[in-house]
C-alpha cells in the first residue's frame, strides 16, 4: 500500500507507466568496426527524425501550430551539422562507439548552454538534452516513453509532471497520476483536478517502488493506493470505482439546478480554468460561470509573448462558450513558481515576494496593454469581468485602472467596440489588501479571495516546501478572520465577494465560508456538483451561527472538530 | 570570400526562433557561412552554434561566406539579420 496527498478525486485502476529519466552509462572502450557504428548512427538519426515529426503532427492537431513549433526546433537540433560532425570525428579518430561519442558531444553542448547567464538559453540545454537523449535511446535500442503518443491506457507514475508534460500528453489514455512530490496546490494537482483525472501526489519514492506494467489501484479522494493488489483489494477498488461513477451520475441530476440553501440563500458556483479546452468540464459539471481563468497558460511553453490576436481568440472562445454566464479573466500572473523564460527574469531569493503578476504588468505596461486590448475586444462576445492579481495597495489598483482607461480610449479612437459594463475586480491574496479592503472596494466592483497565496502569506508558509507542508492550514484562525474581514469589507461597500482558491471547493470548508457570507465559490469543475448537493441541504441561518462560533476558537484543530460536530448534528 | 559587418536589430536578440530562421536561410546556399563575434566563428548552418553565440540587440557581427554563392548568401543573411527577426 502507498499513501500520499489525495490531489484529485476519483478511483483509477490500470497498468503503470513509469515516467522518469535514467542516467545512461556507456563505456568508452574501442570498437572494432567503425563503419557499422556510423551506419547505426544514421539509422538512429532517421528513426529519431520520424518520431519527432510524428509528435509534431500530433501536437499540431491537438494544440495548434504554435505549440508544435518547439518540435521543429528539436528536428533542427537533431540535424545540426556541428553536432553531427563532432560525433563522427570523435568516433573515427578515437575509435569509440557511436553511443559514447554522441553522449560526450551532447553532454559538452549541454554544459555550454547550461553555463550561459541567459535564462532562456539555459532552457535550451534542456532541449538539447531531450533530443540527444532520444537519439541515444534509439541508438541503443532502449524504450522511449512519449506522453503525446500513448496508445495504451495507463496510470502515469512520475517524479512530478511539468506543464509541458500535461500540455502534450494524450489525455484519452491517462487514467490517473501518482507522483513523488507535490501538494494540493502544485501544478500536477491543479491540472489533474481540471482534467478530472484521479491523482495522488507527494508519495515519496513511488517511482522506485513501481515497475512498468505493475497494476496500480488508487483513490484520489483519500490518497491511498496499492501496487499489484490481491484479488480482495482489487475487487474493493472496482466496487469503489463503480460507487464513484454511480455517485457522479446521481450528482449529474443537479447539473442544471440552482445553488441555493434550504432557507433560500443563493450563491454561485463557478469554475477555475487554465485554457479554453477546460470549458468543456465547466459545462458538463453545471458550473455557473468561470470564476478564474488563469491566462498565464497562454504565455507558458513558448518562446515569445502571445500576440493580441492569439489572446483575443482564446478569450473570445471562452466567453462565447459560456453563453452570457460570467467569466472572470485574471490578468497575467507570472513569477513566483511560474516562470517565463523569454522574459529573462533574473532568479530571485524570494520569488513569491518578488517581481510577479501585477508588479510586472505595471512595470512593463506594453505587456499589460496588449492583454487588456485583447480582453476588451473579446468583451462583446459574453459577460467579461477583469481581475488583477497580487494587489497589495490602492496605488496599484489605481495604476492598473489608469492603464485600462488608456486602452479604452485607444479603442474608442480606433472605433473598435467593447462592452460598456465590464466589472473590474481584484484578487485578495496579500494580507495588506485584506486589511485595507474597505479602501480597496471603493476602487473596484468585486473581490475574489485567492486562498492559496493568502494562507502562505499570512502564515509565512511556503506552500511548495514539503518540510513545512503540515503548517499550511486553511482552518488557521487567522486565515478565517482575514476571510471574514474581506467579506465584510466588500459587503459594507455594497459589492460582492468570491473565492477562487482551493478552499472554495473543499466541502469541509464550504459551510463555514457560506456562513461568513461568501457570494461566489470558484473551484475545479469536478468539485461543483458535490458542493451544490451539500449547499442545497444546508440552512444559511444555522451556518451564520456556525461561522461565528468558529471565530471564537483558538486553534485549527478545535475549529475542525467544532465544524465537523455541528455539521453531523445538522445533517442528522 | 565575402564579408559584411551588420548590427542585430531585433528586440530580443537571436533566440530560438530567429536562430531557426537564420539556419533555414543559410541552408539554402552551398557556401560555408559564418557569423563572427569577438573573433570567434559560428557556423550559420548550425542551430547550436548560432544559439551559443548569444546575440543581443545592438551587437555588431561580421557575416563571412566562403564558396561559390558567397555574395548572394551574405546579401540574404544581412537582410535577415538587420530586419526585424521577431516579425
Amino acid at each position: 500500500m502507498f499513501r500520499g496527498i489525495g490531489a484529485s478525486p476519483g478511483v483509477a485502476i490500470g497498468k503503470a507507466l513509469v515516467y522518469k529519466e535514467e542516467e545512461i552509462k556507456i563505456d568508452g572502450l574501442p570498437v572494432k568496426d567503425i563503419n557499422s557504428e556510423l551506419n547505426a548512427l544514421e539509422k538512429a538519426l532517421t528513426a529519431t527524425k520520424n518520431q519527432l515529426q510524428a509528435i509534431k503532427t500530433v501536437t499540431e492537431k491537438r494544440l495548434g501550430a504554435d505549440k508544435a513549433a518547439i518540435f521543429e526546433a528539436h528536428i533542427m537540433i537533431l540535424e545540426d551539422p556541428e553536432m553531427l560532425s563532432q560525433v563522427k570525428d570523435k568516433l573515427s579518430s578515437e575509435g569509440v562507439s557511436a553511443a559514447f561519442a554522441l553522449k560526450s558531444v551532447v553532454d559538452s553542448f549541454v554544459s555550454i548552454f547550461d553555463a550561459m547567464g541567459d535564462a532562456y538559453l539555459k532552457e535550451r540545454a534542456a532541449d538539447i538534452k531531450d533530443v540527444g537523449g532520444r537519439l541515444l535511446k534509439n541508438l541503443l535500442g532502449l524504450p522511449i516513453v512519449d506522453l503525446s503518443t500513448l496508445e495504451e491506457e495507463v496510470i502515469l507514475v512520475a517524479h512530478d509532471l511539468t506543464p509541458s508534460d500535461t500540455a502534450t500528453m494524450n489525455l484519452d489514455k491517462v487514467l490517473g497520476f501518482i507522483t513523488n512530490i507535490g501538494g494540493r496546490t502544485s501544478h500536477t494537482a491543479i491540472m489533474a483536478r481540471t482534467l478530472e483525472i484521479p491523482a495522488i501526489v507527494g508519495i515519496g519514492g513511488i517511482t522506485e517502488l513501481v515497475k512498468a506494467g505493475d497494476i496500480i489501484v488508487l483513490d484520489g479522494s483519500n490518497g491511498e493506493g496499492y501496487i499489484n493488489p490481491d484479488s480482495v483489494t482489487l475487487e474493493a477498488f472496482e466496487n469503489k470505482a463503480r460507487d464513484y461513477r454511480e455517485q457522479r451520475e446521481k450528482l449529474l441530476a443537479l447539473k442544471d439546478s440552482v445553488t441555493i440553501t434550504k432557507d433560500n440563500r443563493r450563491v454561485e458556483l463557478a469554475c477555475n480554468i487554465g485554457t479554453p479546452k477546460d470549458v468543456k468540464g465547466v459545462l458538463e459539471n453545471g458550473g455557473e460561470g468561470v470564476g478564474l481563468y488563469r491566462t498565464e497558460f497562454l504565455y507558458m511553453n513558448r518562446s515569445s509573448m502571445p500576440s493580441e490576436e492569439e489572446q483575443f481568440e482564446a478569450y473570445r472562445e471562452v466567453l462565447e462558450k459560456l453563453e452570457g454566464k460570467p467569466v472572470i479573466i485574471r490578468t497575467l500572473d507570472i513569477g513566483g513558481d511560474k516562470e517565463l523564460p523569454y522574459l529573462s527574469l533574473p532568479k530571485e531569493m524570494n520569488p513569491f515576494l518578488g517581481y510577479r503578476a501585477i508588479r510586472i504588468c505595471l512595470d512593463q505596461p506594453e505587456i499589460f496593454k496588449t492583454q487588456l486590448r485583447a480582453l476588451l475586444r473579446a468583451s462583446i462576445y459574453g459577460n467579461l469581468k477583469i481581475m488583477y492579481p497580487m494587489i497589495s495597495s490602492v496605488e496599484e489598483v489605481r495604476a492598473a485602472n489608469k492603464i485600462l482607461a488608456e486602452v479604452k480610449a485607444e479603442l474608442d479612437a480606433a472605433k473598435i467596440p467593447y462592452s460598456s459594463d465590464i466589472e473590474v475586480g481584484i484578487m485578495i491574496e496579500i494580507p495588506s489588501a485584506a486589511v485595507i479592503g474597505d479602501m480597496l472596494i471603493k476602487e473596484v466592483d468585486f473581490f475574489s479571495i485567492g486562498t492559496n497565496d493568502l494562507i502562505q502569506y499570512s502564515t509565512a508558509v511556503d506552500r511548495i516546501n514539503e518540510k513545512i507542508s503540515h503548517l499550511y492550514e486553511p482552518f488557521h484562525p487567522a486565515v478565517l478572520r482575514l476571510i471574514k474581514l474581506v467579506i465584510d469589507h466588500a459587503h459594507n461597500g455594497g459589492k460582492w465577494v468570491g473565492m477562487c482558491g482551493e478552499m472554495a471547493g473543499d466541502t469541509k470548508l464550504i459551510p463555514v465560508l457560506l456562513g461568513l457570507g461568501l457570494d461566489e465559490f470558484s473551484m475545479s469543475a469536478g468539485a461543483v456538483l458535490p458542493a451544490r448537493e451539500l449547499i442545497r441541504g444546508l440552512s444559511y441561518q444555522q451556518l451564520k451561527k456556525l461561522a461565528e462560533g468558529t471565530l471564537l476558537l483558538p486553534t485549527a484543530e478545535e475549529i475542525k472538530k467544532y465544524v465537523q460536530e455541528n455539521m453531523t448534528r445538522s445533517m442528522a | 570570400m565575402k564579408e559584411k559587418i551588420i548590427v542585430i536589430n531585433n528586440e530580443t536578440g537571436i533566440h530560438a526562433r530567429p536562430a531557426g530562421l537564420i539556419v533555414k536561410e543559410a541552408q539554402k546556399y552551398k557556401c560555408d557561412i559564418f557569423l563572427v563575434k569577438n573573433e570567434s566563428q559560428y557556423n550559420c548552418k548550425s542551430i547550436m552554434n548560432i544559439l551559443s553565440l548569444g546575440g543581443k540587440k545592438g551587437d555588431e557581427l561580421l557575416i563571412r561566406a566562403i564558396g561559390e554563392d558567397a555574395e548572394a548568401a551574405v546579401e540574404a543573411l544581412s537582410r535577415l539579420l538587420e530586419g526585424n527577426l521577431d516579425a
